[in-house]
């Protein structure tokens, strides 16, 4: 298992896309929490909602690269034929895919955080009084949204290596994790029963994961803040599962 | 490439220079390549499956009917009435003196605030069921003076809000069908406001006082209002004369009206003299906000998003595939007009998007419809040309969009990446606009200028200005016409399949 993180840590090291996707993430998170903190009017009192919410909405954006990187790690070995050599090298297959996973925790911790502190900074220049109140990280919900959101970004990740582990193709798994992600919600947006859309809510990995960075009307939330972003866990575990089974029984 | 080869090809298409082999070409790959047409129909069935989804989510058997206006749309016609009927033709006139609004801010918690469009003045209407003919003038909480009727006519009359030191003085004369309006600030000089021909009054219509209090506007949301208004100098002219008052709430019981806040009802206290009235509600048309379990065609063709996906990553993969698997040198080899085997590729593309797309929509649009009346849902209404407009516009929203991800294909040579920026560049606009927070001003921008301006083709609702709401995409109001919207896509879809073109024979494949 060593070897292969270390083998896998290097290709995810040696490649410059990797690096590129995520001061992509970064870029894209900062810069759309900015754009949308500027847009707001916010008073002394706030900005008519959840604060912390809206300096990280950034990951709305930011989780797209993320979720390239992810899916790349392993479509982009099918695509190159690099999955015989990596197979080779570590014929344990949940073992490599494990591997990768961890490659990938790594790489997306360190990324993550760097956007999401960056869009907390963001926030905190744009919006001196109310942000500091809402943005300190001494004050528990907003400390546990930062770091949830880092967690979300993770979990993203994950699931969409688990994807792109069963579907293989990089454009098809895509197209799979973004209509994951940002189709659910807007279909239960148009649906008119209420507990149906709540249910939806709840489900959706997107929706329910970002329940962990409500830090106010905590009552009216769909799903509680960790509850939603276990549910999130719970579709990165699937996927991987999936697609651990679906690579240790296909040929590669 | 062999020489008989060219003088076949060239003389069975003179003039053409083989651009037809070239399209055959492209189609043959495109059909034979089993995940292409297998997105195609993923597509079809997306559409097909949200239709039937959204049909069945929604149970309102048993509601009470949504109130219709003699125009066929749907109206709020819930207010407080203060009536007696009257035969044949006549005049009233009475002075508004206050028209004072308040907003709950919490529950129990009710404080003075402004409501634009808080009505209070006089009104003659068939009778008392919702959705009757009526005219109607009227002092407004912050829009002056207005003579309104049929629900969606409004004309403005004198600015300016009323106190106890300058009243408005209104005036409504019924002549057979003819209605006018009349305002006057001191009772000797009027002004005509406006005159409305108001079919079906019948021979003795309701006429009366009224007080209305739409929903206030605030930040993502509404909150119920209730206003009152004190109303002086009730006076009969020229044929009518006084009988009893009777005050009740039109339109209690209705699903476009909000109700009064919590501890508030419809009242009218004083003599004749004087009468203070208290109401809620509006005599307007419904927008989505008033009519909340109305659907539109745009609910029933969710399925639009879901079916984006995959005819991007069709449109993608129709030239990624072919660098992965180095097909391009042998594409260009055979055809190396570089920009023609890419236009060819577009041109296959989009056409069989579009069908697929029209194909989709044709079906979903009445299987959804059906489903949904079923069960009782009301449905905004919409004119046969526009129901035709949604689904053509939608398919070639569909098939712009996979030619618009062809292009990013060839750019980027690589299919996630192409993927992503397209779907993005669609999509993300629409969810930013559903994130609470954000002001309508800048969802409005998104929706001009982003790709996502496309969705603008499954506009069915009508904007009204004397209605206050959030008339943003969230709800189903485009700033751009449809068309219009449609073009920008296009636009971003022409600018990169030139970029493409220039790229494609400019590099190395």
């Amino acid at each position: 298992m060593r070897l292969a993180l270390h083998a896998e840590w290097t290709k995810l090291r040696t490649v410059a896309g990797p690096l590129w996707l995520l001061l992509g993430t970064i870029a894209t998170t900062v810069a759309l929490s900015a754009g949308a903190t500027s847009l707001v009017n916010c008073t002394a009192d706030g900005c008519g909602g959840d604060t912390t919410r809206l300096t990280l909405m950034g990951v709305y954006l930011g989780q797209a690269p993320v979720a390239i990187l992810a899916l790349l790690m392993i479509s982009g070995e099918y695509s190159s034929g690099m999955i015989r050599t990596t197979l080779t090298a570590v014929p344990r297959r949940v073992t490599a895919l494990a591997a990768k996973a961890v490659a990938l925790t790594g790489a997306v911790t360190a990324g993550g955080t760097a956007a999401v502190l960056g869009a907390v900074l963001a926030g905190r220049l744009m919006l001196p009084d109310v942000g500091d109140r809402a943005l300190s990280l001494s004050n528990g919900p907003a400390l546990r949204a930062v770091f949830g959101t880092v967690l979300y970004l993770i979990l993203i990740g994950l699931l969409s290596l688990g994807v792109a582990t069963a579907v293989r193709d990089s454009a098809t798994s895509i197209g799979v994790v973004l209509g994951l992600l940002y189709i659910v919600p807007i279909v239960a947006q148009t649906i008119s029963d209420p507990e149906w859309q709540r249910l939806l809510e709840k489900t959706a990995p997107m929706s329910s994961g970002l329940a962990i960075q409500a830090t106010t009307d905590l009552g009216n939330l769909p799903i509680s803040p960790w509850a939603g972003l276990a549910v999130t866990a719970g579709w990165a575990t699937a996927t991987l599962a999936a697609g651990g089974l679906l690579l240790r029984t296909r040929d590669a | 490439m062999t020489p008989t080869v060219t003088s076949h090809r060239s003389g069975q298409h003179a003039g053409r220079d083989g651009f037809l082999q070239v399209l055959h070409a492209e189609w043959t790959k495109f059909r034979t390549v089993r995940g292409w047409p297998t997105g195609m129909v993923a597509a079809v069935l997306l559409l097909l499956l949200f239709a039937v989804l959204t049909g069945i989510s929604s149970d309102q058997n048993g509601s009470p009917p949504v109130p219709i206006g003699p125009g066929g749309e749907p109206v709020t016609d819930s207010f407080y009435f203060v009536h007696q009927p009257l035969s044949g033709n006549g005049s009233i006139t009475v002075s508004v003196s206050a028209l004072e609004s308040s907003i709950p801010r919490g529950p129990g918690d009710l404080r003075p605030g402004t409501v634009p469009w808080a009505k209070a003045g006089l009104i003659i209407k068939q009778s008392t069921r919702q959705g009757s003919p009526y005219a109607a003038i009227m002092v407004t909480g912050g829009r002056g003076v207005r003579m309104q009727d049929a629900y969606v006519n409004d004309r403005p009359g004198p600015p300016g809000p009323v106190s106890a030191e300058s009243p408005r003085r209104l005036r409504l004369d019924r002549s057979g069908d003819t209605i006018t309006g009349y305002a006057s600030a001191d009772g000797a000089h009027w002004k005509t406001v406006g005159t409305a021909r108001v079919g079906g009054l019948g021979q003795t219509a309701q006429v009366g006082l009224f007080v209305a209090s739409p929903p206030a506007v605030e930040g993502m949301g509404t909150a119920g209002s209730v206003s009152t208004a004190v109303f002086e100098g009730l006076r009969f002219q020229e044929g009518w004369a006084g009988g009893t008052w009777t005050g009740d709430q039109v339109g209690p019981e209705s699903p476009s009206f909000a109700g009064y806040p919590e501890d508030t009802s419809g009242s009218v206290t004083g003599s004749d003299g004087r009468l203070t009235v208290t109401g809620a509600g509006d005599i307007a048309p419904a927008n989505r906000e008033t009519l909340p379990t109305g659907g539109t065609l745009r609910d029933i063709l969710t399925g639009t998003f879901a079916a984006l996906i995959a005819v991007i990553v069709v449109g993608a993969l129709f030239i990624t595939t072919e660098y992965r698997g180095t097909m391009i040198r042998l594409t260009l080899a055979a055809s190396p007009g570089r920009s023609r085997v890419l236009a060819a590729k577009a041109i296959v593309l989009w056409a069989v998007t579009f069908i697929a797309g029209l194909l989709g929509t044709a079906v979903a649009t009445p299987l959804g419809e059906r489903l949904a009346q079923d069960n009782g849902v009301y449905l905004f209404p919409v004119s046969s040309p526009a129901e035709l407009r949604v689904a053509v516009g939608t398919a070639a929203l569909l098939a712009t969009a996979s030619v618009l991800a062809l292009s990013a294909g060839a750019v980027f040579r690589h299919g996630a990446a192409a993927v992503t920026a397209v779907l993005l560049a669609i999509v993300l606009p629409y969810v930013l606009t559903a994130v609470p927070f954000m002001p309508a001003s800048a969802a409005n921008w998104l929706a001009r200028v982003t790709p996502g301006a496309a969705f603008a083709v499954q506009q069915t609702l009508v904007e009204y200005d004397q209605v206050a709401g959030h008339y943003t995409p969230y709800y189903g109001y485009y700033p751009l016409a449809p068309w219009a919207g449609f073009a920008v896509l296009a636009a971003y879809a022409v600018v990169s399949m030139s970029a493409a073109a220039v790229l494609l024979g400019r590099r190395d494949a």
